[in-house]
């Protein structure tokens, strides 16, 4: 085996149905050799923990253009390391306010990236943060 | 160590974190492996398999979902889902969608998915996925579904693997002639047309039953799975069932969105358990199963050592003269295979 397998989960939790974003950063992540678990719409922080764990991800992309982010990442965050999962890196994609940005990356979010980040910026932020973090 | 210990206590995330292991077959997957083995060979090994967009993750969903309630839930049996989705010859990514249709079993305790991707193997299942089902079964689960890649007509690696094998077919996806090749349509212990709401559906139950009819009952029960047949051969004589305790693949259908004809795909699952285990084949099954597992493993070990005895110089050689055809493949290997010091040697 050469070099592990990157697996990352990207989540669509909220009410909004805006998937696309998602099915492109999954799609990105799937060229750059990562595995990526899609789930769908609507999930909810729960749901996205539990399958963080099954799965057992080294990465997890939440995407959100509700507005709900400061209420549903800080969860998800919590759950993560309820489940023992706190070496897990999380990022946020979506239409996120610079100051609510700055919150989450100091709740532990790695990045932040909203409309028009390039896909190779964040391939190889995800592919650092996993690879630094690496046991 | 306590990682196997954690597991067998119901610990996910270790199992979790296992499964990473096991599908990587790193030396910690190995050692995990070889602790967790005496601990399985109890769960049911269901496959589901059948082409891209049949309805396979929708009816897994059903059918966890029946097993779930066909008891309290601290009764219920516990259920394990394997997904294998297709990974990218291009990238070597995958993305991982069975679960979008599973959504229904989020928060239930006695259900644990796990997707993976083929990574490169080309039968409707990922190298490790049997490696991967032993775990689970190690675990406590009491029935695995395994969902292959969406399978077109040659992906049979899991009859190999499951005790027993259900086949989607959804209407409108071919003539009479289709249902008679070789191929996917054999392995079906049990034949599923989705989807029967839409139009056509009777008329696919129809060519799915004809084709069931010309086929000759005997030669299917001596040989499981057709494609192993020298390894049946060998261990299936005794397991012959009499003429009166053949299985006819039953030909149901159903409604995977809505969950109709969910409970008559539970219980003709449930009977072909049960003939299984009266006939004895349950038992010839796991064997074909390891035994293929094993000579897998021999392969891939002798394969290993030679590789190491074999300077690389001397296998660019020999490539570079096939190229050139000097040599033929045949003399390729005889001269490989056969040569026990071929390092250096000029030509």
């Amino acid at each position: 085996m050469s070099e592990r397998k990157i697996r990352v989960l990207i989540a669509k939790p909220g009410l909004d149905g805006h998937d696309r974003g998602a099915k492109v950063v999954a799609r990105a992540l799937r060229d750059a050799g990562m595995e990526v678990i899609y789930t769908g719409l609507r999930q909810t922080p729960e749901m996205i923990a539990e399958t963080a764990l099954q799965e057992d991800v080294d990465a997890v992309g939440i995407s959100i253009l509700s507005g709900a982010h400061m209420a549903l990442v800080p969860r998800v965050l919590e759950l993560l390391k309820q489940n023992g999962q706190q070496n897990v890196r999380v990022f946020v994609g979506g239409i996120v306010p610079e100051n609510d940005a700055a919150e989450l990356l100091k709740m532990g979010v790695f990045a932040v990236y909203g409309p028009g980040v390039n896909s190779s910026k964040y391939v190889a932020e995800i592919e650092q943060a996993v690879r630094g973090t690496a046991a | 160590m306590t990682l196997v210990a954690d597991i067998l206590s119901g610990d996910r995330l270790a199992l979790a974190r296992c499964l990473t292991q096991v599908e990587n077959d790193t030396p910690q997957g190995r050692a995990a492996l070889d602790e967790l083995f005496p601990h399985a060979g109890r769960a049911h090994l269901i496959g589901i398999t059948g082409s891209s967009g049949a309805g396979k993750s929708t009816l897994v969903n059903q059918l966890a979902l029946a097993y779930r309630r066909s008891a309290p839930r601290d009764k219920a049996p516990r259920v394990a889902i394997v997904a294998v989705d297709p990974s990218s010859p291009f990238s070597g990514g995958a993305i991982l969608g069975d679960r979008v249709r599973m959504r229904d079993l989020a928060g239930d305790p006695g259900v644990f998915i796990r997707s993976m991707a083929s990574r490169g193997s080309v039968g409707g299942l990922a190298r490790a996925t049997a490696a991967v089902t032993e775990v689970l079964d190690a675990a406590g689960y009491d029935i695995i579904l395994i969902e292959t890649v969406g399978a077109g007509q040659s992906e049979v690696d899991i009859a190999r693997l499951a005790h027993t094998t259900i086949v989607i077919e959804a209407p409108g996806m071919g003539d009479d002639i289709q249902a008679i090749k070789a191929g996917i349509l054999e392995i079906a212990d049990i034949l599923v047309v989705n989807k029967a709401d839409r139009p056509g559906a009777e008329n696919t139950v129809r060519a799915l039953r004809n084709a069931l009819e010309l086929g000759h009952p005997a030669a299917r029960a001596m040989q499981p799975k057709g494609h192993h047949a020298a390894l049946e051969s060998q261990t299936a004589e005794s397991a012959a069932p009499a003429e009166s305790e053949l299985w006819l693949p039953p030909v149901l259908v159903t409604v995977a969105s809505t969950g109709e004809g969910t409970a008559e795909l539970v219980s003709a699952v449930q009977r072909h358990s049960e003939y299984l285990k009266r006939t004895d084949l349950w038992k010839e099954r796991e064997r074909a199963r390891l035994q293929t597992a094993l000579e897998d493993l021999v392969t891939a070990a002798l394969v290993e050592r030679w590789r190491e005895t074999l300077a690389d110089e001397t296998y660019r050689h020999v490539v570079h003269r096939l190229l050139e055809r000097k040599i033929s493949p045949f003399e390729a290997v005889s001269g490989l295979v056969r040569d026990q010091k071929p390092r250096n040697r000029p030509d």
